[in-house]
């Protein structure tokens, strides 16, 4: 199984410096939930330079955001 | 790429209307200070009694209720707290007060930059080691903890008190201090000023426009996206000044004597904006974004500016504020940082220090959130 990072609830940076830690290990997949818009455009933004395809779909209030190279 | 596009064109008009609003009336190479602003603020509801700068800033007001308005209608109004506030409260204090030794948020400092202020190039050497410090925290860890979603009057109280600020502006009953000489007498008609704010409110909500975060995403992802919309600013109001200053005379002056509301003690100017690089990165963003995130519904955002009041007003009581650089007839030279605010900066950047190594070493040993493996 992929892995999943929750993020939610902190505020930027964090959800980027934990998606990083996650992705410098280079997983073929891995899945963060984050709370807000700020952090899912942060780590999108940051995953698609590591060379990930990034798609987004809501869950309730949070957003889970699936990461693929 | 159209973000960064985006980005750059928002700063454009921050910067240009910062510069507009100086011609308008508000003090030379403060277009928008948060900082000066909150303390300006402070002064007129009588936290303190430095009767040259007490005004009801109405570009604070724009700013929090330009981001409510534009978070509202985008549906990005989360009312959101409960990550360390009383911690975030007295960092939040101890930013404004180490600005006010400086003399100016980060926002500011760029746009004395922008006015030829050479001490501002110190404070922003400061700055970035600052918060190159705050990035070594961020890559072991360091966290002020989750926050949780509140109720929505939780997230609206900062606004509420703009609205009731800019009643009292209006009405300017007799306890409501107003300036009548010095920076505090100097502004933008209050239309225009809350006009300002509402509208560079509204862009910095929806661009994430920080100046700490620009630097700090550099440092840790060399993402430079965030960092282009403090250049545009640069570059904008640079423009600005410097049409200005063709055209009227007296708004760009390079060098470091002779500046606007400014000092010229370079080991102050870089230590304070060192502190305030560091105390912002911890709180997780620039006294402008802060404000932003407040609008937005962040509480410990809210907190954080109720902690910039506080310091402000603490730094005029008790004398922490520097003064601003003057030469007397006689070339005596008066101004620059107060001992009390040399000492307090030592103390502040200590304790930013201890607060930041105790946030992050608890979060190792408590173990929080390795991330879950599904």
């Amino acid at each position: 199984m992929a892995q999943t990072i929750d993020a939610r609830g902190l505020s930027c940076p964090q959800p980027v410096v934990l998606t990083k830690n996650a992705l410098d290990k280079a997983p073929s997949s891995c899945e963060v939930l984050v709370d807000n818009p700020t952090a899912r455009e942060n780590v999108t933004r940051y995953a698609e330079r590591a060379g990930y395809r990034v798609s987004v779909s809501a869950d309730g209030e949070d957003y889970r955001l699936t990461l693929v190279k | 790429m159209k973000e960064k596009r985006k980005i750059i064109l928002a700063g454009v008009v921050i910067g240009v209307i910062a510069a507009a609003l100086v011609w308008f009336g508000n003090p030379k190479n403060m277009g928008f200070c948060i900082a000066c602003f909150i303390r300006d603020t402070a002064g007129a509801v009588g936290m303190h009694q430095a009767a040259v700068v007490q005004y009801i800033r109405p570009e604070i007001i724009g700013l929090v209720l330009g981001a409510l308005i534009v978070s509202a209608v985008k549906k990005e109004f989360l009312p959101r707290g409960g990550s360390s506030p009383m911690t975030r409260f007295v960092l939040g204090a101890f930013v404004m007060i180490t600005a006010l030794v400086f003399l100016g948020c980060p926002l500011r400092m760029v746009l004395r930059i922008a006015g030829g202020d050479l001490n501002a190039i110190v404070g922003l050497v400061g700055f970035a080691i600052g918060i190159l410090c705050g990035v070594q925290f961020l890559k072991r860890g360091y966290s002020l903890k989750r926050t949780y979603t509140l109720p929505a009057v939780d997230g609206v109280w900062l606004s509420v008190v703009q609205v009731a600020l800019f009643g009292l502006l209006c009405a300017a009953p007799a306890f409501i201090l107003f300036s009548e000489k010095g920076p505090g007498s100097m502004h933008a008609p209050i239309w225009i000023s809350l006009i300002a704010g509402l509208v560079v409110g509204a862009l910095a909500q929806r661009i994430r426009l920080c100046m700490v975060g620009g630097i700090r995403d550099v440092l840790l992802f060399q993402d430079w996206t965030l960092l282009s919309g403090f250049v545009a600013i640069l570059v904008a109001a640079l423009a600005g000044n410097l049409v200005l200053n063709a055209v009227f005379g007296g708004y760009f002056s390079l060098g470091f004597m002779g500046q606007p509301v400014a000092h010229i003690d370079g080991v102050w100017n870089f230590l304070s904006m060192a502190a305030v690089g560091l105390g912002s990165v911890m709180l997780g963003g620039c006294p402008l974004r802060q404000l932003i995130l407040a609008g937005e519904g962040n509480s410990d955002s809210a907190v954080t500016v109720a902690g910039y009041f506080v310091g402000a007003a603490f730094a005029h009581n008790f004398g922490l504020a520097s003064a601003a650089t003057a030469v007397a007839e006689d070339g005596a030279i008066t101004g620059g940082p107060t001992a009390a605010g040399k000492l307090f900066t030592v103390i502040a950047l200590i304790v930013l220090f201890v607060v930041a190594f105790l946030n992050t070493k608890a979060t190792a040993a408590a173990g929080v959130k390795e991330p879950q493996r599904a």
